[in-house]
């Protein structure tokens, strides 16, 4: 087949895959986060609709497709409608520099084989990065619009915890990138292969970086408002805080958004600190050979994934809220002379081994 | 052709915005044509061959600031600019150090027409510099602002320092320790 073509219609094809593989891995998150709430509290969860409940979050969609679309008087009209479509659009977009597998030709189709991943671009991180830190403006501008106070009050929140979380997400990464010596997510996963002590640690970033990871996974939470960050909704406080006023589809996007987030903010984990497609068992099983030979490196990323995920929701339902002051002081005053300390150290300790 | 039509969509773009942040009514609005603005010019750098410069403006200026100054103007809530008395003297007439403000403003103009005048003289607007490649290169900007414009570097990094000082006195309440 004419390899001109043939390129840009994978890539297409690609971008399609991973389109709908985040509104699937929406859907799958709702349920998820139902069903294990549901076991964490003893009790069964979403059950009714279909098998052990799983069609669920259709029924969900469903249902709020049927809704009518409420618009608050003094709302801005515009930003109104706007904002929900901000949130989910950078949501998708951030996912687009996120490698998640290895090299393949589709079965020997292509003559040049493909990365897997929509895009490869050298500054990578920081487009992903980038992209993330204009999510925030769906929400804040959901807040403002709506004309209601607690609306407005979510939006101040959402603010106030993304500039003061950015700086120590931004540090931890820039420490991963200084161990990397690039900023392409796919150099930083390929430099995590091997394996050290006679092959009974992977060489994930997770180990050298333990202080990195802890900091990158707090302030991702954080920025994705989440549990127990999640101010900006706060339902004992502000009602529902950011999306009180909307209904309908424009309310479904913005929990879409959130859980599209949670997957982009896992799957930067994985590739930062897990290895990403590379090894999870140890050396002397067969199984690595055979991940590597089958070119299905996509599951190991999928299953670490799903780990973060659960982990996520895990502590959704068991760590309390924090109070507002504590959040800000706690990543003023802890988390970002902690991250600062971790580049400084890590500066120092590549400097020391690698001049 | 095609690089030479971005260009001149994007500069459209940040000149446009630009021009419709000082006429809105709503502060609010400023502030999301000023993002506008950023982005497009985040465009003209990935044009340039300078994407880690393109990532660091719309990470640090359209992301960060722009969060920073929609707190700003949603804290106050101000629905319209307040006008009044300060609207109507002239800027040279207002007390105190806003006359000064009009002394950068002109100075500003005067450089910014010295540059272009520069620039026009090299020829081409789209390409940029003939080492653009080189300093689009992350490894290389860190070598050339750490060793032949650290000077610039520093005093960058003071000025941000004195600016900090300043609003930390400002913002300071009487009484406070």
């Amino acid at each position: 087949m004419d390899q001109t073509i043939l390129r840009p219609a994978v890539v297409g094809l690609m971008i399609f895959i991973v389109f709908n593989a985040l509104i699937i891995a929406s859907a799958i998150l709702v349920y998820a986060e139902r069903k294990i709430m549901g076991f964490m509290q003893q009790r069964y969860g979403p059950y009714l609709v279909g098998p052990y409940g799983m069609m669920q979050p259709f029924a969900d969609i469903l249902k709020l497709l049927f809704k009518e679309e409420l618009r608050p008087k003094g709302a801005d009209k515009l930003l109104f409608t706007l904002a929900p479509v901000l949130a989910v659009v950078t949501a998708f977009a951030a996912f687009s520099t996120v490698p998640f597998g290895g090299e393949t030709t589709l079965f020997g189709l292509l003559q040049q084989p493909m990365k897997l991943g929509v895009a490869d671009v050298n500054v990578g991180v920081l487009v992903i990065f980038a992209v993330t830190s204009m999510g925030v403006y769906g929400i804040v501008l959901a807040g403002w619009s709506s004309n209601s106070k607690y609306a407005l009050f979510g939006g101040l929140r959402a603010s106030a915890q993304m500039i003061s979380y950015e700086l120590s997400y931004a540090t931890a990464l820039a420490a991963i990138i200084m161990l990397a010596g690039s900023m392409s997510v796919r150099e930083m996963v390929d430099a995590q292969t091997g394996y050290w002590l006679g092959g009974w640690i992977p060489k994930w970033y997770l180990f050298i970086q333990p202080v990195g990871f802890i900091i990158y996974f707090i302030a991702g939470v954080a920025e994705t408002n989440r549990a127990p960050f999640d101010f900006p909704e706060a339902e004992q406080e502000l009602v529902a805080g950011f999306n009180t006023e909307y209904s309908s589809v424009r309310f479904a996007l913005f929990p879409q958004a959130e859980y599209i987030n949670m997957v982009t903010v896992a799957a930067v984990a994985t590739n930062l600190f897990l290895g990403g497609w590379h090894g999870l068992f140890p050396f002397w099983t067969p199984v690595d050979y055979y991940i590597e030979a089958w070119n299905i490196g996509w599951l190991v990323f999928l299953a670490k994934i799903g780990g973060i995920l659960f982990f996520y929701i895990w502590m959704r339902w068991t760590v309390p809220r924090y109070r507002y002051d504590q959040l800000m002081k706690f990543g003023w005053k802890y988390l970002l002379p902690a991250s600062v300390i971790n580049l400084l150290v890590t500066a120092a300790a590549v400097l020391y081994f690698n001049a | 052709m095609p690089e030479s039509l971005l260009f001149y969509v994007l500069s459209g773009l940040a000149v446009g915005a630009s021009a419709l942040v000082i006429g809105q009514r709503n502060p609010m609005y400023s502030v999301l044509l000023l993002i506008v603005s950023f982005a497009a010019l985040a465009g003209l750098y990935i044009t340039l061959d300078a994407p880690f410069v393109a990532m660091a403006q719309m990470i640090i200026y359209a992301g960060a600031i722009m969060v920073l100054f929609l707190f700003v103007v949603m804290l106050l809530n101000a629905p319209q600019e307040d006008g009044a008395e300060w609207d109507r003297t002239h800027p040279l007439r207002r007390p105190g150090f806003a006359r000064i403000g009009v002394v950068l403003a002109v100075l500003l103009v005067a450089e910014l027409g010295w540059a272009l005048a520069k620039v026009v003289s090299l020829g081409s607007p789209v390409g940029g510099r003939a080492d653009g490649a080189v300093i689009g290169s992350v490894r290389e900007m860190g070598r050339v602002l750490f060793t032949q414009y650290s000077f610039a570097f520093e005093a960058t990094s003071v000025l941000i320092l004195v600016a900090m000082v300043g609003a930390v006195v400002l913002a300071r309440r009487e009484g406070d320790a």
